[in-house]
C-alpha cells in the first residue's frame, strides 16, 4: 500500500522532522542502513537548500511499488527567487550562500533519479527517486 | 537553550554528540568550543559522531570549521566513530573532510591527540635549545 506524507520546511527544526520521517519511509520500504543513510542525507541537503534558498517550502514523501521493486519518492517544492542557471549550480563548489555548494550535486549523486525544475520569480521543485 | 555538552578531561576538551543537531546547535557548538578552547588552554579537542546517523555538507562544514579555529589557537582537533554507512555517504556526497582528523574510537582518537601533543611539545623543546645555543654564541 502506497504511503505518502507531506511536511512544511520553515525552520531548521524542520529540515531534522524532515530527516526523521525520511528515515521512516525508508525503514519502511526496506532499506538497508546504507541506503537508508544515502537517502536522509540527500534529503536533508534539500530541505536546506529549500529553506535557505527557497525561503521555506515543502517536501512530499511517497513510498513507490514498481513491478517487483519498491523505492522511495521525494519531492521538494518553494516558491522562492528560483535558480537561473541550474548547470551552475549542480555544479560542485558553486554556491550563492554560505555553503560548500556541495548540497545539489550531492544530492543528485545520492539520487538514482533526480529531476529538477524551476522558474525565476516562481520557485524551485526537486524530484528524487531511490530505488531499493 | 539547548546546547552539547562539552567535558573537560585534564588538557584535552571532549565532545559526543548525541542528538540529530539542527544547523542552529551545531553553530552554537562551534563558537561554544572555541570559547572553551581559550578559557581552558586546552589543547586537544576530540569530537565523538558515533551517534549521528547522518553528515551532510552544513554538519562536514561545522566539523572542518572547528579544526581550522582550534587549530589557529593551538588545539589539534580529531573526530572519532564515524559510523560507516555515513562515511561511504560522504564520498559519494563529495565531501572528503580535508583537514579533519579523524580515528575509529575514543581510544584512539585519544592517543593520536597525545601523539601529535607530545610531538609538538618536541619540537618546541627544540626550538628553545637552538635559541638558547644562539643566544650562547652571542
Amino acid at each position: 500500500m502506497q504511503k505518502i506524507e507531506e511536511l512544511k520546511i520553515q525552520s531548521s527544526a524542520d529540515v531534522v522532522l524532515v530527516r526523521q520521517a525520511v528515515r521512516q519511509f525508508a525503514i519502511e520500504v526496506g532499506f538497508g542502513l546504507v541506503d537508508q543513510t544515502k537517502i536522509v542525507t540527500a534529503a536533508s541537503e534539500l530541505a536546506r537548500n529549500t529553506l535557505d534558498y527557497g525561503g521555506g517550502g515543502i517536501v512530499k514523501l511517497e513510498t513507490l511499488q514498481e513491478g517487483g521493486r519498491r523505492g522511495l519518492r521525494l519531492t521538494f517544492e518553494d516558491q522562492g527567487p528560483g535558480i537561473a542557471d541550474i548547470d551552475m549550480a549542480l555544479r560542485d563548489g558553486f554556491t550563492t550562500g554560505g555553503g560548500l555548494g556541495m548540497g545539489l550535486g550531492g544530492a543528485k549523486r545520492l539520487a538514482n533519479e533526480f529531476e529538477i525544475e524551476s522558474v525565476v520569480g516562481e520557485g524551485t521543485r526537486i524530484i528524487i527517486v531511490r530505488w531499493k | 537553550m539547548e546546547r552539547i555538552p562539552i567535558l573537560q578531561m585534564g588538557e584535552f576538551l571532549l565532545v559526543t554528540i548525541q542528538v540529530d543537531m539542527h544547523d542552529r546547535l551545531a553553530m552554537t557548538l562551534q563558537d561554544d568550543l572555541t570559547n572553551r578552547i581559550s578559557q581552558t588552554n586546552a589543547n586537544g579537542v576530540l569530537i565523538d559522531i558515533s551517534a549521528l546517523e547522518i553528515v551532510d555538507s552544513f554538519i562536514g562544514r561545522i566539523l572542518g570549521n572547528i579544526a581550522k579555529m582550534s587549530r589557529v589557537m593551538d588545539a589539534e582537533t580529531v573526530v572519532v566513530g564515524m559510523q560507516p554507512a555515513v562515511a561511504i555517504t560522504l564520498v559519494e556526497l563529495g565531501l572528503s573532510l580535508t583537514g579533519i582528523r579523524t580515528a575509529l574510537n575514543v581510544e584512539k582518537g585519544m592517543a593520536l591527540l597525545r601523539a601529535s601533543i607530545s610531538e609538538s611539545a618536541q619540537a618546541q623543546a627544540i626550538a628553545t635549545e637552538w635559541d638558547l645555543e644562539d643566544d650562547a654564541e652571542d
